[in-house]
């Protein structure tokens, strides 16, 4: 068996190769995605199972758990017939999760002739055709109006790039440029983590380096079932819901029971809807994932391993939105995702009230404006915005956070009104938008952009509109997501809540997108009237807001009536 | 006439006299008096010297950093274009971890100290609203009446064109009553506008407190007879007067720091070292700074803590929380984990006696005989106690291990090396240097102790210990050049750029910053004109930082920006992208004075000799078993020395572990040469 230190010593070791593969493709990236906002992921991978075995601690965390099927794919695909030299890259959603948009390239690493363990990277590439600039089409049935979809096929066969494959993508983007661009950040990327681990493995020996793979996942499973232990045996419930699938206005519900039994962990989602016509379907890789992205914020000190999921086990129906083959859409991935992860966070005020905070924003509200410029070039804005985060044991939760499938950070207004032909009005706190609570939860934004260009287009995908963001412990709700946009006949909104396409606008015209807060955490009435003071004066709560969820008395100016609270909270003066 | 430089840290301030009549150099430490930095060392200084006999005294300040750390700036305001006064609060969306979403962000300027005005300027530079001197007078008054000290302006796009932010300044400067009022183009008229706003308000936030500082030391100074400079150390590593600081203290943010990494290199070039990389093992942190050709590296942004962005040139410093008082322990998958918990200095490693019962890699270099335990460095202990130290790690980590304690102490001295490796690696392999072109320079009390295990581990060349780790920062002031720097948004694609007018751009740009220099009334030696541009393909969004020679007696031409692009390109990420086109987005161009040369000759031993600095032989644990080590005071030995391995170097400030299979040799300037024996 390997040695307790040179365990903890090839750990870091291997981590900084993943760490630094994500490093190199977000400098070189050639979209603000992937370069901006890290929706990419890098690590090592189990030569026999796939499994995640090393994860980059800066990529995207969804990634941790659905590249492991990834890696799978090809396995099964390619078998026997994979050779040193080899590159194989795809975006099939159901072979691997997420939606077309990520572009996976897995390659296999060998080692005296022996496949050592698989070296992936997958990044967000800017557009994949599709009948959406930017894919995010809230009305599409299949995955074909979605985007391309290439099935895992040979980049590289045998150290030779396959010029004739690169070029069928190429021809099927929007911005071919730019998915040329992110391409080559992930050869390099993959380049990079062969030539570190040639280094580790001629430092250490390719014996050690295996056996501390696997010593490093069973104790990942180890640290896991003893977190798991320690919870009290039961089973609890918690519901929550989509408003829409982006064609019916019918909501699609993500139902949870979770039992705990020992040492082990089921998240039952069979009481959940059933496959839906529009994107938010989700395959079952992804659901996976999201359990292990929720578990992992609440448990934080377990590695991005997969032997965290060991002692977990996942139910999800054959047939549930959660659980979809080819060719349902799932471009909206991304909304069903973040709901099973408010589902969690809302559970554990069951199971173990101490770690859980108030449900995030629950959207990542993609917005994207297009048009053509005078020479006729196409351009597509296409950004994801930010909301509040829960409030939590600690304090009140982080005022316009990124959501917490990602680590994504915005772009700044003045790279994007240099880059198009835009112009924002407004880019604010959302007053009254975070969930009432003893810690109250983050405040949402508003952004409002006006076009600058003769024509343009509006697409947006976004949820919450319907259902709010939950507190935990007696916490409130946060404002609810509110799209809006200058039509021929004045300010409008979209029939389904958050999601549209094709919003027709010109010059002049403005959206204006008001994002959720996260929920509150414990009762509003015993929050510190002092804070809820503050909270008038700095503008995060209104007076009326302050009287009505807090029952604290403040004039507007945030002077705090100290009897006239007592009053309200029938405290006695 | 003696120069002074003074580094003031948290409990110690260090003093670096030198006579550049007779070459005399004194080293001394008085304690740090809080509250007033300036109190305690003006008094040391005195003790000394009289300031009569001060030709200029240069200084490395924690005001500003301790002020923004500890959130005690001026109350401050902001003014900005309407839609947009939570840009400083809103970031860029980021959060505090990757996992868990606790953690709030608290901004330098609150939400209703930031008042919106009409106005606004485009990104191409077209003004679309003129601002109104009224409704900007408005605001500074109401400012006012909610008690702000310092007030700036920001306002979208200003990069493009600065217009509209200096009318509102001058509108500005008709109500407010003091000097603290500034604008975003005036501080870094760069695009991001969350960088700039960051940068500007921390700029206000500090601008009463390191104003009043700089004040009272001056008049503490003269008071006692000085008649000379005083020079503020920046965080890039070059010194400016006290106008300029009072003016811009959002440039002293990393102040201290960067004067040791400025001591590093001028040691290092001395020393025939011109690849170095500085370890500086404190307490909690392990601090890497990277020295190529002599030169430190600068990186044009920092995050001092969540939120907290300075976005100015600074000594690129890479922190990991791996100290002597980092914490040993098992995780629940039964890994051995050191740190980032640290025990601090108070209550300090178990072997402090002062609470903690939580081992650290202290307690496990006293157990391993690699601390002296009877004579602590620093002076603030008699002893420690290696007993207790023993306990710790034995119940700690050597029983859930099943490891025996010295086994165990190793391996907390292994994991916690490892950390520091990596970080070394960090800034070296993966910025594509090979460390085998690199010296380790150790500093700090502790760094010498992890010296030979990182040669080792990264497989770097030596490691160079300067004859004074501890007082590097102090005699760093003293190296200083000055230096001033100006960034400059183009936003041109390379087809499209005015190449005539860059170089006028570059031209008058470098007058200025060079009577910003003539000002200061210091004598230079040479004054050097550094130029740099931030360039892209079109595209990506992160860009390279691409050196740019100007050539003599014409202007510039794309050919030359481009032969310039692609050399940096290929040299940051190996191919390059034939056929797309190149965007230029920064102008950044820097004025460098050069001070007269500190003689780093002063420093170095006369006489002495081997047999007379023993000090008898001690057992160090190393490998895997115990050796009877040389112990010697480092100080006493001569030029030319070589100790072989198993050693033990000691001197006030640090100690220096030469491990069994490593030699150490004095070389002429009295630094120590440490490398694996042949």
């Amino acid at each position: 068996m390997i040695d307790p230190v040179t365990l903890a010593v090839l750990k870091g070791r291997l981590e900084q190769i993943a760490d630094e593969m994500d490093a190199t493709l977000f400098r070189s990236a050639f979209n603000p995605i992937i370069a901006e906002a890290h929706d990419a992921c890098h690590g090592l991978y189990d030569a026999a199972t796939g499994a995640t075995l090393i994860q980059g601690k800066s990529g995207l965390p969804i990634f941790v758990g659905v590249m492991a099927f990834a890696v799978r794919a090809v396995m099964d695909k390619f078998g026997d017939t994979v050779v040193d030299g080899d590159v194989f890259i795809f975006n099939d959603p159901y072979l691997g999760g997420t939606h077309l948009s990520d572009f996976r390239l897995v390659r296999p690493y060998f080692r005296d002739g022996t496949l050592f363990c698989w070296l992936g990277s997958v990044g967000h590439w800017h557009d994949v055709g599709g009948n959406v600039p930017g894919n995010y089409n809230p009305a599409a049935t299949e995955c074909f109006q979605e985007g391309m979809l290439i099935p895992p096929v040979r980049l590289s066969a045998g150290g030779q790039t396959r010029q004739d494959v690169i070029d069928i993508i190429l021809a099927n983007t929007r911005l071919p440029t730019s998915a040329w661009g992110d391409l080559n950040g992930q050869i390099n990327a993959l380049d990079l983590g062969a030539k570190r681990l040639d280094a580790l493995l001629a430092e250490y020996g390719a014996g050690t380096v295996a056996d501390a793979l696997g010593e490093l996942r069973r104790r990942a499973a180890t640290m896991m079932r003893s977190l798991i232990a320690e919870l009290p045996d039961g089973t609890w419930s918690m519901e929550d819901f989509l408003d829409n699938d982006g064609r019916t206005d019918v909501p699609l519900k993500v139902a949870l029971d979770l039992t705990v039994r020992g040492d082990r962990m089921t998240l039952d989602f069979s009481r959940s809807s059933p496959a839906c016509a529009g994107p938010v379907n989700i395959a079952l890789s992804t659901t996976v994932a999201s359990c292990y992205v929720a578990l992992k914020h609440l448990f934080r000190d377990v590695p991005a391993n997969a032997g965290v999921m060991d002692p977990i086990e996942v139910v999800v129906a054959e047939g549930s939105f959660l659980n979809v083959k080819a060719p349902k859409p799932v471009g909206g991935y991304t909304e069903t995702i973040l709901r099973i992860i408010d589902v969690l966070f809302s559970i554990f005020e069951h199971v173990k009230p101490a770690i859980t905070n108030g449900q995030a924003y629950g959207t990542i509200n993609a917005l994207s404006i297009a048009g053509h410029r005078p020479n006729g070039a196409r351009w597509v804005m296409f950004s994801f915005y930010g909301g509040g985060h829960g409030g939590n044991p600690e304090g009140d939760g982080l005022n316009h956070g990124n959501a917490p499938i990602s680590t994504a950070t915005i772009p700044p207004v003045e790279i994007l009104e240099a880059a198009y032909p835009v112009r924002f009005t407004q880019w604010a706190l959302r007053p009254d938008s975070g969930g009432a609570g003893t810690h109250r939860g983050g405040l949402g934004a508003v952004y409002e952009i006006e076009v600058m260009n003769p024509e343009a287009e509006g697409f947006v995908f976004g949820e919450r509109a319907r259902f709010r963001p939950k507190g935990v412990l007696g916490g409130g709700e946060a404002a609810p997501t509110r799209f809006s946009y200058e039509g021929a006949d004045g300010w409008a909104e979209p029939p389904l809540g958050a999601k549209m396409v094709g919003i027709p606008l010109s010059r002049g015209r403005r959206v204006r997108l008001e994002t959720p807060g996260g929920g509150g955490w414990g009762d509003p009435l015993v929050r510190d009237p002092a804070a809820v003071a503050r909270d008038v004066t700095l503008g995060y709560v209104t007076a009326d807001a302050a009287r009505d969820l807090y029952r604290v008395a403040v004039d507007a100016h945030g002077a705090l009536d100290t009897v006239a609270t007592a009053r309200l909270r029938g405290t006695g003066a | 006439m003696t120069v002074i430089g003074v580094d003031v840290g948290g409990t110690f301030t260090d003093l670096f006299l030198y006579d550049e009549a007779t070459g005399k150099v004194t080293v001394g430490k008085v304690p740090s008096t809080r509250g007033n930095q300036s109190v305690g060392f003006v008094e040391g200084i005195r003790e000394r010297i009289p300031l009569a006999e001060v030709a200029s005294v240069v200084h490395g300040t924690t005001v500003g950093t301790n002020a923004l750390l500890e959130r005690k700036g001026a109350r401050a305001g902001l003014i900005t274009t309407r839609g947009f006064r939570d840009v400083l609060e809103m970031r860029r969306r980021d959060r505090r971890q990757t996992w868990g979403l606790w953690g709030q962000f608290v901004p330098v300027i609150q939400r209703d100290l930031r008042l919106e005005v009409g106005e606004r300027t485009l990104a191409d530079g077209t003004v679309l609203e003129a601002i109104d001197p009224a409704e900007i007078r408005a605001a500074a008054r109401a400012l006012l009446d909610k008690g702000c000290e310092a007030v700036c302006v920001v306002f979208i796009n200003a990069y493009a064109n600065p217009a509209n932010e200096r009318a509102a300044l001058d509108a500005l400067r008709d109500v407010w009553p003091n000097e603290h009022a500034n604008c975003s183009s005036a501080i870094l008229p760069e695009i991001r506008e969350f960088e700039r706003t960051s940068t500007t308000a921390i700029n206000a936030y500090l601008q009463p407190v390191v104003g009043s500082y700089l004040g009272a030391l001056e008049t503490r100074l003269k008071e006692g007879g000085f008649a000379g400079d005083v020079l503020i150390v920046q965080s890039n590593g070059g010194v400016m007067t006290v106008d300029t600081a009072r003016a811009l203290p959002v440039r002293t943010a990393l102040s201290g720091p960067a004067a040791g990494v400025i001591a590093a290199a001028a040691i290092a070039r001395g020393a025939g070292f011109p690849n170095v990389i500085t370890g500086d093992v404190g307490g909690t942190s392990f601090d890497v700074s990277l020295i190529v050709d002599g030169t430190p590296q600068l990186a044009a942004q920092t995050t001092l803590d969540f939120g907290l962005v300075v976005r100015t040139p600074m000594v690129e410093i890479s922190t990991i929380g791996a100290g002597g008082g980092s914490i040993a322990g098992i995780d629940r998958g039964g890994l051995l984990q050191v740190g980032p918990e640290s025990a601090g200095s108070d209550p300090g490693p178990v072997c402090y006696g002062l609470g903690n019962d939580r081992p650290t890699v202290t307690d496990a270099n006293v157990v391993m005989g690699r601390i002296n335990a009877e004579r602590p460095i620093g002076g603030k202990l008699a002893r420690l106690d290696v007993d207790a130290a023993r306990r710790a790690i034995e119940e700690t980590v050597a029983k859930p291990l099943g490891l025996d304690v010295m086994a165990a102490a190793e391996a907390i001295v292994r994991v916690a090396n490892a950390r520091m490796a990596g970080a070394i690696r960090l800034v070296s392999i993966e910025r594509g240097h090979d460390p085998k072109r690199f010296a380790l320079m150790p500093f700090g009390g502790g760094g010498a102790l992890h010296a030979c295990a990182l040669i080792r581990e990264v497989g770097l060349a030596s490691a160079l210990v300067p004859r004074f780790p501890g007082v590097t920062s102090a005699m760093g002031c003293i190296i200083a050049d000055m230096r001033h720097d100006r960034v400059q948004t183009i936003n041109a694609t390379l087809d499209g750029l005015d190449v005539a007018r860059l170089t006028a751009d570059v031209r008058a740009t470098a007058a200025a910053l060079t009577l910003q220099l003539d000002r200061s009334g210091m004598r230079f030696e040479g004054v050097e004109t550094l130029v740099e541009l931030d360039m892209s393909y079109v595209g990506q969004t992160h860009t390279v930082a691409v050196p740019l020679a100007l050539p003599d007696g014409r202007d510039l031409t794309a050919a030359d920006v481009r032969t310039a692009f692609e050399a940096a390109y290929r040299g940051a990420y190996g191919r390059l992208l034939d056929g797309l086109p190149m965007r230029l987005l920064n102008l950044r161009t820097a004025v460098v004075g050069r001070r007269p040369a500190f003689a780093l000759s002063t420093l170095a031993p006369r006489g002495g000799s081997v047999e007379g600095a023993r000090r008898g032989v001690r057992r160090i644990w190393a490998e895997g078993a115990w050796h009877e080590a040389a112990v010697l005071d480092r100080l006493a030995l001569p030029a030319g020395a070589v100790i072989p391995g198993p050693a033990v170097l000691e001197q006030p400030d640090s100690t220096i572990v030469v491990e069994p299979d490593m030699a150490a040799r004095v070389d002429p300037l009295g630094n120590l040469v440490i490398e694996r024996k042949p």
